[in-house]
């Protein structure tokens, strides 16, 4: 029997049971797909967030106040800002107040709720990522003098003023006018809030109109550069002690600040909780600013019970590298999830092969008793399992590929270029072993022994 | 050139000497044969009668090395069949025997002409041979019109008659079949048998298992088989000098 003959009767036998046929190739492609598309979705977001630190800048550090935030009541106060960004510690280059709140913020014609508000002040456009696009930042002289001036991320400026740009229009901000003077450049956003929708203004205005004059919620401070991060950090807890008169016993019985932070305030409350509290969504850009880790309110409530340190002091890098490997971990699971279903699919086409060859061990034994030799029956139905599962599995493969130029909620899958050979690698395989396997039997059998079978 | 006065002594085409076949072990072991002694020779026409489970199946399937037996010595051709690998045997089933089954045993996924094809496709004839050959085949069995169609559209007797062409369209030496007829009705059994009357008639070597004694009348050797052995032995004198004569030229050649 030439090659061709053996291909032609394995496409028979693919052609003349179409049902099992679809079902088999149905198995391979559901399985290739889900695993590429989910560990691209895994990829995606990991990629995402591994960008978002690139673009963060490693530099700054967020002193968060473990006080009730909003109440006044918080130990960080303007004063003890200015005095920290005054103190003239060797690796700290600016300190940046953060009062945040959320309020409604309206133009004539719209209205946007929950709009996330940060009180900071002109430093603030250095120090985060957060830059003017168009128009200028708000000046020192602006919150010296509180000046009802504030500058909005772009969706909120399209929103606001969807006809024509928002320069220099008025909006109401929980029914106070501000002019907008500045717009800021486009962020990536990873996370649930769009750092795109944020308002910024003088924090002496935004303290004296709405969060008053007690504590800030945070501060940011810029460190003299990304290696200087941990040096800034300990300086910047020694300071605060000293300002914030914590006895030594204290300071030495609460966590080192970094960790202590982090564990607190930090991730996963802060990236996720984004809907309890008004400003707790994690923007990578924002972040810098909006005090953004957000979330704080009730981790840092849990680690103030055990701890009477007034403040805690977060390392952006640090938290996004958690995030990062929380996300890597997200590609695991994804990838084990995709697996199941790679093993689903795989026993699909197991079963489908299995019924398949024993239903037809009569035709191998009539095939047999006519002249066959094993490997002439070998090679057909290999022929036959590897048709159907390379179909399926090039299907699955380009339903994958296909799929994944589009967003899945919100996140833009990135292939991983290995998962394509991986997948459907093994699924070919599991298909072409079990159709093999039993055929293999099959045509070992004397010609009456497979023509009895059934 | 001569031919020897009776055909008895032209050479066997096939040799069976003290066949066992026992199924199974222990006290579960089913003796289904137990020392059978045959020789066949080129050109006769031979029809295994005997009740239900005296071993004419197992015998058949032994000569058609479908299956191998127990112990013995099975002669085809002048070759001992136990000597030969699975390649070996799988050219021997191709070329030397066709084999018709009482149920058929059709490839349904193929049509007709796939199906008698099929042998010649194994045996490494090329494809237009090959359809060519399966179309004379058929037109043999009176099918060549049916060509195209499934094993489902055709009649039992249809069905048959392609199993038959199937198994005649490679020449082989020896044509067996296991109950041709068994669930046919009278008008396919008749074009059945005739069809075998034919083959006789051109000298093919031809053994059939039968329970019907007006298949068996038509054959040259009747051969009785009860409880695993050969019991009677008997030629058809009438119907073999009959046949002689109206084959003359075409048994000598066949019988080589
Ligand atoms: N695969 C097998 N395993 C065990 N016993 C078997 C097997 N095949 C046949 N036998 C037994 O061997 C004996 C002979 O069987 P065989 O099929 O040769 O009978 P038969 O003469 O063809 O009968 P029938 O006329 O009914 O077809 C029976 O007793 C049967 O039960
Ligand atoms: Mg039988």
């Amino acid at each position: 029997m030439s090659f061709f003959d053996i291909i032609r009767s394995a496409l028979r036998g693919v052609t003349a049971n179409k049902l099992r046929s679809i079902l088999t190739m149905l198995g391979v492609l559901i399985g290739v797909a889900s695993v590429i598309l989910l560990m691209a979705v895994g990829n995606g977001s990991a990629a995402t967030i591994k960008a978002a630190i690139t673009s963060l800048g490693t530099n700054t550090i967020t002193v968060r106040a473990t006080g009730g935030q909003n109440g006044g009541s918080s130990a960080l106060t303007l004063a003890v800002s200015d005095a920290l960004g005054s103190a003239g510690l060797g690796h700290v280059s600016a300190v940046v107040p953060q009062a945040t709140t959320s309020l409604t913020v309206s133009s004539t014609t719209t209205s946007e709720d929950s709009i996330s508000i940060i009180g900071t002040s002109a430093d603030y456009f250095t120090v985060s990522t957060a830059k003017v696009a168009s128009g200028s930042a708000f000046t020192a002289a602006d919150v010296t003098s509180a000046a009802k001036v504030a500058v909005i991320g772009s969706t909120l400026a399209t929103e606001l003023f969807p006809t024509g740009s928002a320069l220099g229009q008025s909006i109401s901000v929980a029914g106070t006018p501000f002019t907008v003077v500045g717009i800021l450049a486009t962020q990536s956003s990873v996370g649930f809030i769009d750092p795109n929708s944020e308002l910024i203004a003088p924090v002496t205005r935004v303290q004296r109109s709405y969060t008053g004059f007690g504590g800030l919620n945070s501060l940011l401070v810029q460190a003299t550069s990304s290696d200087d991060v941990t040096a800034a950090e300990g300086e910047v807890g020694v300071e605060l002690n000293q300002l914030l008169k914590v006895s030594a016993s204290t300071a030495a019985s609460a966590a080192s600040p970094g960790s202590g932070g982090f564990a607190a305030g930090g991730f996963p409350a802060g990236g996720f909780s984004a809907g309890g509290f008004p400003s707790g969504g994690f923007s990578a850009g924002g972040a810098g600013g909006a005090g953004g880790f957000g979330g704080g309110a009730g981790g840092a409530g849990g680690f103030g019970s055990s701890s009477s340190l007034p403040y805690t002091i977060t390392n952006q890098s640090s938290l996004l590298q958690t995030q990062e490997a929380s996300a890597n971990s997200f590609t695991v699971l994804l990838a084990a999830v995709a697996a199941i279903s790679l093993l689903v699919g795989g026993i699909g086409v197991t079963n489908v092969m299995l019924v398949t060859v024993t239903e037809r061990t009569r035709e191998i034994g009539i095939r047999k008793a006519l002249g066959a030799t094993r490997g002439a029956i070998l090679g057909q139905f290999l022929t036959e399992a590897a048709t159907l599962t390379l179909l399926g599995g090039i299907i699955g493969v380009a339903v994958a590929l296909f799929a994944a130029q589009y967003p899945i909620n919100g996140t833009q899958p990135v292939v991983i270029g290995y998962s394509v050979p991986l997948a459907l690698g093994v699924s070919v395989a599991i298909g072409v072993f079990f159709g093999v396997y039993p055929a293999a039997r099959a045509a070992g059998m004397r010609p009456i022994q497979a023509l009895r079978s059934i | 050139m001569t031919m020897p006065a009776t055909l008895a002594s032209a050479p066997p085409v096939l040799a069976l000497d003290r066949i066992h076949q026992v199924y199974g072990a222990g006290d579960a072991a089913v003796h289904a044969l137990r020392g059978i002694d045959l020789a066949v020779s080129a050109g006769d026409y031979v029809a295994i009668m005997g009740p239900s489970g005296s071993g004419k199946s197992t015998l058949m399937n032994l000569l058609g090395c479908l299956d191998v037996a127990s112990s013995g010595t099975y002669t085809l051709a002048g070759t001992d069949v136990g000597d030969l690998d699975e390649k070996q045997l799988a050219r021997v089933r191709n070329r030397e025997i066709g084999f018709i089954f009482q149920s058929f045993n059709l490839v349904n996924t193929m049509t007709a002409l796939g199906n008698t094809e099929l042998p010649l496709a194994y045996g490494g004839v090329g494809r237009r041979e090959r359809r060519a050959r399966a179309l004379a085949a058929l037109d043999m069995v009176g099918l060549s019109h049916r060509a195209d169609h499934h094993p489902q559209e055709l009649s039992g007797g249809q069905q048959q008659r392609v199993a038959i062409a199937r198994a005649l369209v490679t020449n082989p030496t020896l044509v067996l079949a296991d109950e041709p007829t068994g669930n046919l009705d009278s008008e396919s059994t008749h074009e059945i048998l005739a069809i075998f009357d034919q083959l006789a008639a051109s000298g093919r070597t031809i053994v059939i298992i039968t329970h019907e004694e007006n298949v068996a009348e038509r054959a040259h050797r009747v051969l009785s088989i009860s409880d695993g052995l050969i019991v009677s032995d008997r030629i058809n004198a009438g119907v073999r000098e009959a046949a002689r004569r109206a084959s003359g030229i075409a048994a000598r050649r066949s019988a080589r």
